[in-house]
């Protein structure tokens, strides 16, 4: 069965959504590739997002996992071709009139206006991905624990979600 | 190379102190974006700037503020917006491909690897019992950027409603990322309409 029409569709509908940063995507990333196309599960999901977090360059990288469990090699190239191209073709049209736009009074409006708009999808992101995430006390602790050592210190993120997988061996192997 | 289409290559009259970056090639925007690509572990934006602005001199600090605010608005992540805008800056929609090649080619080949892997090994009790701890560090992860750009960007308390708002359209009431974007987007736009500036403007 050949899904990379399919996989062109969805990222590249996904694509438009990540205002503010790629998680903002998620709630409807979750329901079309969990729900609607079933190319993984919930937590496979999470883990891949959680495992991208280490990974170099642009942090939705999972994505193409994803393409490449659906379709192979070709469909990896599809979705990273459809996830990236809509929004780059869109920046680098932006990018040509934004010197027009400098003296437009709206452009500061709309900046104000969408800050806290994509703070709050970036939000309902991670609540999302909370609930198959977090399962108990030591797993909400341990986000706890990252959130409040990140505000504090001036630590690599990716150092931390390394250590983190390391707890999670000694806490949560089954004895 | 040297096609200009229709528009001048350099703006001499206005600023002079711009013209540093007029002879950087194509193929060294990729091998730039390709190094930062590679190497930026744990968030792109520190090693741009360290890269774009203090290493190569192809934007300056306001510049490179001003672009990442722009990358911020827009759909798109951060880091492919930067390329784009950057490489667009510096050798128009040439340069703006190169650079997000550049940027996604590492990570993408790492992520191809892994899910490989992951598909193969991902049942492993010690697999499972790792990523149990990674995914968890991850919302963590997630909150404190909400919380810094939360700090950094916010330009009224009544902010604080709208993001409350578009959380519960989404969890709550499932409209859906699409309409909540447009419904409290434009909410929100309205809400920072252009007044006529009494106080001088502190924020762009």
């Amino acid at each position: 069965m050949n899904q990379i029409p399919a996989l062109i569709r969805v990222f590249s509908y996904l694509s438009i959504l990540t205002v503010g940063g790629g998680m903002a995507a998620f709630p409807e990333m979750k329901i079309l590739t969990v729900d609607v196309h079933q190319w993984l599960t919930f937590p496979q999901l999470i883990h891949l997002y959680s495992v991208g977090q280490m990974a170099p360059g642009p942090n939705m990288m999972m994505i193409v996992s994803i393409g490449q469990w659906a379709g192979g090699t070709l469909g990896a190239i599809a979705v990273l071709v459809a996830f990236f191209g809509p929004t780059a073709i869109l920046a680098y049209l932006v990018a040509k009139g934004w010197r027009k736009l400098e003296k437009w009074p709206w452009r500061t409006s709309i900046q104000q206006g969408l800050a806290p708009v994509s703070i709050g999808l970036l939000l309902a992101g991670c609540f999302s991905m909370a609930k198959g995430a977090i399962s108990g006390l030591e797993t909400g602790a341990l986000a706890v624990a990252v959130l409040l050592i990140l505000l504090q210190y001036k630590i690599n993120p990716a150092l931390l979600v390394l250590a983190s997988a390391v707890v999670g061996l000694f806490t949560f192997m089954p004895k | 190379m040297s096609k200009t289409d229709g528009k001048p290559a350099q703006q001499t009259t206005a600023g002079a102190t711009k013209a540093v970056v007029a002879e950087v090639s194509i193929f060294q925007i990729f091998l730039e974006f390709l190094i930062i690509g590679a190497t930026s572990f744990g968030g792109v934006v520190p090693y741009l700037r360290e890269s774009l602005v203090t290493k190569r001199h192809w934007v300056d600090d306001k510049e490179f503020v001003e672009m990442l605010s722009i990358s911020q608005s827009l759909p798109g992540l951060n880091a492919t917006n930067m390329a784009v805008l950057v490489g667009e800056k510096l050798r128009g929609w040439m340069g703006a491909l190169a650079g997000i090649l550049g940027m996604c080619v590492p990570g993408a080949l790492l992520m191809f690897a892994v899910g490989i892997f992951y598909r193969e090994h991902g049942d492993h009790v010690w697999v499972t019992a790792a990523l149990k701890g990674v995914a968890a560090a991850a919302v963590g992860l997630l909150l404190s950027t909400v919380v810094n750009l939360s700090k950094k960007s916010l330009s009224s308390k009544f902010d604080l409603a709208f993001i409350a708002l578009t959380v519960i359209c989404v969890n709550r009431l499932h409209l859906g990322v699409p309409r909540t974007l447009i419904l409290v987007g434009i909410l929100a736009i309205l809400f920072h309409y252009p007044r006529k500036q009494q106080k001088g403007s502190a924020s762009s």
